[in-house]
């Protein structure tokens, strides 16, 4: 008995041994070798552009992808991709693409105009089952043909006029179209790749996995351990290869919060993808801070159900968001991290600014609510908010609970629910007052704005109107100039906010550590980043003490 | 023996059959889907994607076919990772759990019945007493608070062991067994301190005493043997419980093991991951609780007997 024991400790011990060298950090060994260490927030899906659709996801294709465009990190303006050049005809309509000449696949195929052709039709197949497609349905016919009204893909508004020459045709000018060929659902896939391996239209073949995908950007994929990492490594390949300054990243799916801030201590990656809110404060007391923060483009609101009484009355929903003091909330809550919103478009958005039609204006929000007939919160029939199960939404709704108590004297209930439970109550406006964010695919304030068309998807609020509908869905894209358009849609989301279908929030705020060797990582509105102009310039920082 | 082995892998047909159906079912209940996502879906898509999981089909029918494909070993496509199917997460997933639960285990045998071991020799004694109560302190000590502990004080005070990963650096695996293994200790020792005290209440040991063995040697060799009993019938449903209950440690140290992939199937509304793991799992439970059974027989003559007669 006593040596079985003893081989049952053993090994034990001898972890323990090894155990006590920790060895060297990721960061002074990436350092030295030029290589990224990026908390990636989770496991991302997939690989395949037309098929994932998430914030991790993204980051990796950006990595490994290149669209017709790619935005400079820092002006977040589209500049030249795997498209060298393009030109608009006179009448905005048709824009042709130049390839890069060089541009090539990681195998070293070349990219060709034919490859945008195939991989543009395949995103918009309906047998896909891509959840973006709506991104290509400024290109003509683009959604006939994605919602299985029109079958001939000749049809299209894309085409090959040579190897490197594209044309792409609109149904009407679109100002952001280039903004939108950054985003991956508009990029080239490898079709020899993809058919060596199944269909076209197949989601569950294995082309993505290492060894048998190829792609066309900075950096191609060496290694992927399920919830573990995800390597790549520079692609020589690449058209631009000199250009990239790291010899690779790894990506590590960093879920939970604080285990990955306590690898940043340690200097275990470079990079997080999220910082704990408790942790800021200290964070942000630190002299060299890594904690970089900045405005992110998208908004924080509660949906209100305007059919449902007593929401339906436009008195009640302005009296309810008149009452919450929003620079309270910032400042008690969310640590100043975020700016109080009065409107669904975040600011600043391409330079365009929301509406202001109200403030935190307490005696009005009581007048409002006696004018509907709860004078004082009497007869009040109560109001149910719902949002999904998260201690920073609890927070916030406790805090505009407690303000609609104290300024109008009314109960709101809170409910929490979890994640897909609460989408479905949501898309079934089965609620009084649900949590709400929306994020950015894009930077133009269509992306808010045409949330709230009549029979919008993500509407779920009740709200319509045909004379709002009319502005953003035919003046705003026939506007001759950015001013002119951005004063159509000031005037409509006048009109939205006049009716209050939503109590905006907050703006978010994208916020990282971020460790002192990483330089040409700026913060942006869309907490994008660009892998090719990230590098390293070794700074010895031997462990972060947070007080 | 072998009678007993079969008779009881028959009779776990049914109740996997019947885990099979109740998830099957219950999963389908839940409110929301696998595609529901916060930016509304395109009904055209939603019907493509709907139709390449079969899900446009009559629920009876799916049931029908998921059968059929479970019985060539087959579980599916996950909906939340296109592009793998359910036997292949299983397999990334859980060579890291066995692993933690291994560790685990071996945390919870040597420290629990050392502890309990040394308790029972001298019952109602402070020798008693502390390892007793650290061990009802171990099982009311979650570990989603013992983890973040233990990785404050070795990872980042002492600087001594990683914070997290598995197999990534050296030592990491240490925190995450001691962390798991640790409320599993606690049971082990207060099993192990009750078998030894009715063993050691017994005849036989009073012989060995009485013809003047040496105290050290009447515990390992007479003693051990029966009072680890009650210990050898917990270890299989430890196991299988460990396994499945992993998920707080596999989360807290970022571990890559299948605890993770289980809970977030449930989340996405993951159904062939839910169901697929469910079935992994409940076979896993069976499967130990009948090793740990037959262990039992191997160490205790008079059961051992009764097998033979059945």
């Amino acid at each position: 008995m006593r040596s079985f024991i003893c081989k049952l400790l053993t090994p034990l011990i001898l972890l323990l041994l090894v155990g006590c060298s920790a060895g060297e950090s990721n960061v002074s060994q990436g350092n030295r070798e030029g290589i990224l260490h990026f908390g990636n927030g989770s496991e991302p899906q997939g690989l395949d552009p037309h098929v994932v659709t998430g914030v991790p996801e993204s980051k990796l294709i950006d990595a490994l992808y290149e669209g017709l465009t790619r935005k400079n990190p820092w002006t977040l303006e589209p500049e030249p991709g795997a498209a060298a050049s393009w030109t608009f005809s006179e009448d905005r309509r048709v824009i042709t693409f130049k390839l890069q000449p060089e541009g090539r696949w990681s195998n070293g195929d070349p990219v060709t105009a034919h490859d945008f052709v195939w991989s543009w039709r395949r995103a918009l197949d309906p047998a896909m089952g891509n959840l973006y497609a709506y991104m290509l349905y400024p290109v003509k016919n683009a959604e006939a043909y994605a919602t299985g009204k029109l079958q001939d893909p000749e049809q299209l508004g894309v085409r090959a006029l040579d190897d490197h020459t594209l044309e792409v045709t609109l149904v009407e000018p679109t100002p952001y179209f280039l903004q939108l060929l950054d985003h991956y659902s508009t990029f080239a896939v490898p079709r020899q790749v993809i058919e060596q391996f199944g269909e076209a239209t197949d989601r569950f073949t294995r082309w993505t996995r290492p060894g048998n995908i190829i792609t066309n950007g900075p950096f191609r994929l060496t290694e992927w351990k399920l919830n573990r990492r995800i390597v790549v490594e520079k692609n020589p390949h690449y058209w631009d290869a000199e250009a990239v300054q790291l010899n690779g990243v790894v990506f590590y799916p960093t879920e939970n919060l604080v285990s990955e801030e306590r690898m940043f201590r340690v200097n275990q990656l470079h990079y997080t993808n999220d910082v704990p809110l408790d942790k800021i404060p200290a964070y942000r007391a630190m002299p060299d801070s890594p904690f970089v923060e900045a405005p992110y483009l998208g908004t924080y609101f509660y949906l209100l159900n305007t059919e449902r009484p007593p929401l339906d009355d436009v008195r009640v929903r302005k009296a309810l968001s008149l009452a919450v003091d929003r620079a309270k909330l910032a400042r008690s809550v969310m640590h100043d991290l975020v700016t109080p919103a009065w409107s669904i478009t975040p600011p600043g958005t391409l330079g365009y600014q929301p509406p202001k039609l109200f403030g935190y204006e307490p005696e009005r929000a009581r007048a409002l609510l006696a004018e509907a007939g709860y004078p004082g919160g009497e007869g009040w029939p109560g109001l149910e908010l719902i949002y999904n199960t998260s201690e920073s939404h609890r927070k916030v709704a406790v805090a505009l609970q407690q303000m609609w108590k104290d300024v109008l004297g009314i109960e709101v209930t809170l409910s929490n629910q979890e994640w897909k439970v609460y989408l479905d109550s949501v898309s079934e406006m089965n609620f009084d007052m649900a949590r709400r964010g929306w994020i950015g695919d894009y930077v133009d304030p269509n992306n808010f704005l045409d949330l709230y068309l009549s029979d919008g998807g993500n509407n779920n609020t009740g709200f319509s109107d045909p004379v709002y509908d009319e502005m953003i869905l035919e003046r705003a894209p026939q506007a001759k100039t950015r001013e002119e358009r951005f004063r159509i849609f000031h005037a409509a989301e006048t009109r939205l906010m006049e009716e209050m279908p939503i109590i905006p929030v907050y703006t978010y705020a994208s916020k990282h550590l971020k460790h002192p060797s990483v330089k040409g990582l700026p913060p942006n509105l869309m907490d994008f980043v660009n892998f090719k102009t990230i590098r390293l310039e070794p700074v010895d920082v031997h462990e972060f003490e947070v007080p | 023996m072998w009678k007993f082995v079969a008779s009881r892998l028959l009779q776990a047909v049914p109740v996997i059959l019947a885990v099979i159906t109740v998830t099957f079912f219950l999963v389908r209940v839940a409110p929301g889907g696998p595609f529901d996502s916060e930016k509304a879906v395109i009904p055209e898509v939603k019907a493509a994607l709907e139709a390449q999981y079969r899900l446009d089909q009559p629920l009876f029918q799916q049931y029908v076919a998921y059968l059929g494909d479970l019985a060539q070993g087959e579980l599916g496509p996950s909906f939340k990772y296109p592009g793998r199917s359910v036997n292949e997460l299983i397999a990334a997933g859980l060579p890291a759990t066995a692993e933690l639960g291994l560790y685990a285990l071996l945390v919870a045998i040597c420290i629990g019945g050392v502890a309990g071991v040394i308790a029972s020799l001298k019952p109602n004694t402070a020798q008693d007493y502390i390892p007793m109560s650290l061990a009802m302190i171990g099982i009311c000590m979650p570990t989603f608070l013992l983890g973040p502990l233990l990785v404050l004080v070795f990872g980042i005070h002492l600087e001594w062991l990683p914070v997290s990963g598995w197999g990534d650096m050296p030592g990491d695996k240490l925190l995450p067994s001691l962390t798991l293994g640790a409320a599993y200790a606690a049971y082990v020792a207060r099993l192990s301190r009750a078998g030894m005290l009715e063993v050691l209440s017994q005849d036989y040991i009073r012989t060995a005493r009485a013809k003047g063995l040496p105290e050290w040697q009447v515990i390992t060799r007479h003693a051990l043997r029966g009072g680890l009993m009650p210990v050898v019938a917990f270890l299989g449903p430890a196991f299988a419980g460990l396994l499945a209950g992993s998920f707080v440690v596999e989360t807290i140290f970022q571990i890559p093991g299948l605890g993770r992939f289980y809970v977030q199937a449930a989340f996405n509304r993951d159904y062939t991951m839910i169901l697929g793991t469910t079935v992994f799992l409940s076979t896993l439970i069976v499967l130990f609780n009948l090793a740990s059974d037959v262990l039992a027989a191997w160490l205790n003559p008079r059961l051992r007997s009764q097998f033979g007669e059945a």
